[in-house]
């Protein structure tokens, strides 16, 4: 008789014990990640993961390989399964309508991830965080306007991917940082559409056209252009970061190690922390009901090589860039 | 002798794009020599038309008997993946080894499913073409693997006698392949395989065995493609090494003259073909024209090339001129 109450009193016990874990091991949060478009994305994973892990929260990732009918699919699969929040870097900016209402009627917020979706949309989601590229490309002006100073200076610059949103928005930033600096002459703009190949390949033309020594600063709209710009101006002999101040901007691995070497000046880092914003919005929003505004900006950083970039360097080289 | 009048239209085309980009850019045909590399413009569209032109010296093949391979792209960032992976660790010619040999296995799976299971080649290249940038990506772990190896470096920056090292690769590679084809009756087989399978096979040859090695052969030009571009950038970019470029094969050898349904090619054309569109590209480059212009230059020269080949133009403007 007394075995059987004990154990009864035992197996309570453990109930309980286990219900309050429950409640003390907060939040349960589904991510919708794009996919593995760039290194970026992977870094964004990463972070989302380890920023979860410092705050005790579980999050699931769901990968929906660049298609947006994936991450319905992974959305209505967090309804499903009840989860306290679900994130998501949208693949594009219209569709979601019908999904986030499923979403909002089960009465689970949704915060978006470093793209904005149809303002349309806007009453369903909690928040987007999101970097502001107008403003990389104003911070990425501004350093070289102050770092050229009062010097005549030709300027030439490798455009993203034709069309592509963050493109003309890091053209517009740069654009109007260096329109008050007459000094400052933007000679030549040619898509390098992202990658190191072709941002290698048009920065030899830039350097045959104008001649390499005519030129005074390359502004890349992503470090990985750099990269093949900075092998290219190698390969013309001449010294990428002392004859060509070069900046760019995302702040990924490789461009730190190419300014320790001396070969790049400045890069503004789209951080790869979006989640961490969006678990402390979400965190409020939870304990103390606070409504966070409609769009937390990340801090656009720049970094030069006063920042010590092998330090950064060995930061960010585990982190899936 | 014949092999230039046959060429024709294609040389014409390739000087008039050269004189286009000479008008485009006054420094175009300056050539001069820079830490023992000849540098100019004009070196510039060899040097990076080298890997199209790699790519459609195995495409020229596959096309001539009736097929077709969509995923040179792939195979590129397949083979790119594994060179910059293991440069660093083994000596160049392992790497070599392992990525020519892992190119020549995507080709004869693609072989496989088109000789043996009878597959329609562009459905059956559209698997490696989807799954050959996962394959790459996985290899990758999805960032830019980048490698130290001055050996491995030198197949994309180094120079031959000024000559750079992927023009050389062309060079050797047309020749190898002119051998292989144009020394033996293979290239005979080839054509008439493209011309007429089922007579071709009534007639002893073993298509089979024919179109196996044409995709063999394209899925090993395509990995050294794939090589010298990690090379040249020092670096594998699975998400974008030979991203798009099985389309810039195909045009190469269309413009070569090739007839897409099969039959007669030529090897030379097709590399000339490759030549002409980076020709385009970097006059481009160099024009200071808008990016948002860049792809419809190219259509539209693309377009011209290819009416001046068309035979009923050709047969419209003596019809005109008759009379």
């Amino acid at each position: 008789m007394r075995g059987t109450i004990s154990i009864k009193a035992m197996l309570a016990g453990a109930l309980l014990a286990w219900a309050g874990a429950a409640q003390a091991a907060s939040l349960t949060v589904g991510f919708s990640q794009i996919g593995s478009e760039s290194g970026w994305r992977a870094a964004e994973t990463t972070v989302t993961k380890a920023e979860a892990k410092k705050r005790g929260i579980t999050v699931k990732v769901a990968d929906a390989q660049q298609k947006q009918e994936n991450q319905i699919k992974a959305i209505r699969s967090f309804v499903a399964q009840g989860v306290d929040a679900i994130l998501l870097a949208p693949v594009v900016a219209t569709g979601w309508d019908s999904v986030l209402k499923e979403a909002r009627d089960a009465k689970i917020p949704v915060i978006l991830l470093d793209r904005d979706i149809d303002p349309a949309g806007k009453d369903l989601y909690l928040t987007a965080v999101t970097s502001d590229s107008v403003e990389e490309g104003r911070v990425a002006g501004a350093w070289l306007a102050k770092t050229v100073g009062d010097k005549p200076c030709n300027v030439v610059e490798l455009q993203g991917t034709v069309g592509a949103s963050v493109a003309t928005n890091r053209k517009k930033g740069f654009d109007a940082a260096i329109a008050p600096h007459a000094n400052l002459k933007l000679v030549r703009s040619q898509t390098g559409e992202f990658t190191r190949a072709k941002g290698k390949e048009v920065m030899e033309s830039f350097i045959k056209a104008e001649g390499g020594r005519s030129i005074c600063a390359v502004y890349a709209h992503n470090d990985d252009m750099m990269v093949g710009a900075i092998q290219a101006m190698k390969e013309a002999g001449l010294k990428p970061g002392k004859d060509i101040l070069t900046v760019s901007i995302d702040a990924v691995p490789d461009i730190f190690k190419a300014m320790a070497a001396g070969d790049a000046n400045a890069t503004v880092e789209l951080t790869p922390d979006m989640a961490g914003p969006a678990f402390d919005a979400l965190k409020a929003y939870k304990d103390k009901g606070t409504v966070p505004p409609k769009w937390i900006q990340t801090e656009s950083k720049l970094y030069t090589a006063a920042d010590d970039p092998m330090k950064v360097y060995d930061s960010k080289k585990n982190l899936g860039y | 002798m014949r092999a230039l009048r046959s060429g024709a239209p294609q040389l014409l085309a390739f000087a008039a794009v050269l004189l286009a980009d000479r008008l485009a850019s006054p420094q175009f045909l300056a050539v001069h020599l820079q830490d023992g590399r000849l540098f100019g413009s004009l070196v510039d569209v060899f040097n990076r038309g080298a890997p199209v032109a790699l790519l459609s010296l195995g495409m020229v093949l596959v096309v001539a008997t009736g097929g077709i391979d969509l995923s040179v792209g792939a195979v590129m960032a397949i083979a790119g993946a594994v060179a910059a992976s293991l440069a660093d660790t083994y000596p160049l010619p392992v790497v070599l080894a392992a990525a020519l040999g892992t190119g020549l296995a995507c080709g004869l799976w693609n072989g496989f499913l088109v000789a043996s299971l009878r597959i329609r080649p562009i459905v059956a290249t559209l698997i490696l073409m989807v799954a050959g940038r996962g394959i790459a990506q996985l290899i990758t772990e999805g960032r830019i693997v980048t490698f130290a190896s001055p050996d491995l470096a030198f197949l994309g920056g180094g120079a031959v006698l000024g000559v750079p090292m992927p023009v050389v690769l062309v060079l050797a590679m047309l020749l190898l392949t002119l051998a292989l084809v144009r020394g033996s009756a293979l290239g005979l087989m080839i054509e008439a395989t493209g011309g007429n399978a089922r007579a071709s096979a009534l007639a002893g040859i073993d298509t089979r065995a024919v179109t196996v090695a044409v995709y063999a052969w394209s899925g090993l030009c395509a990995a050294l493609a794939g090589v010298v571009a990690a090379a040249d950038i020092l670096g594998a970019d699975a998400n974008n090494a030979g991203l798009w470029l099985e389309l810039d094969a195909i045009l190469a050898v269309v413009v070569a003259g090739s007839s897409l349904l099969g039959g007669r090619f030529s090897l030379w054309l097709a590399v000339l073909g490759a030549f002409i569109i980076q020709a385009m590209n970097t006059g481009i480059l160099l024009s200071g024209l808008p990016p948002e212009l860049n792809l419809v230059v190219k259509a539209a020269v693309v377009l011209v090339v290819l009416l001046v080949q068309s035979p009923r133009l050709a047969g419209l403007t003596l019809l005109l001129r008759k009379p």
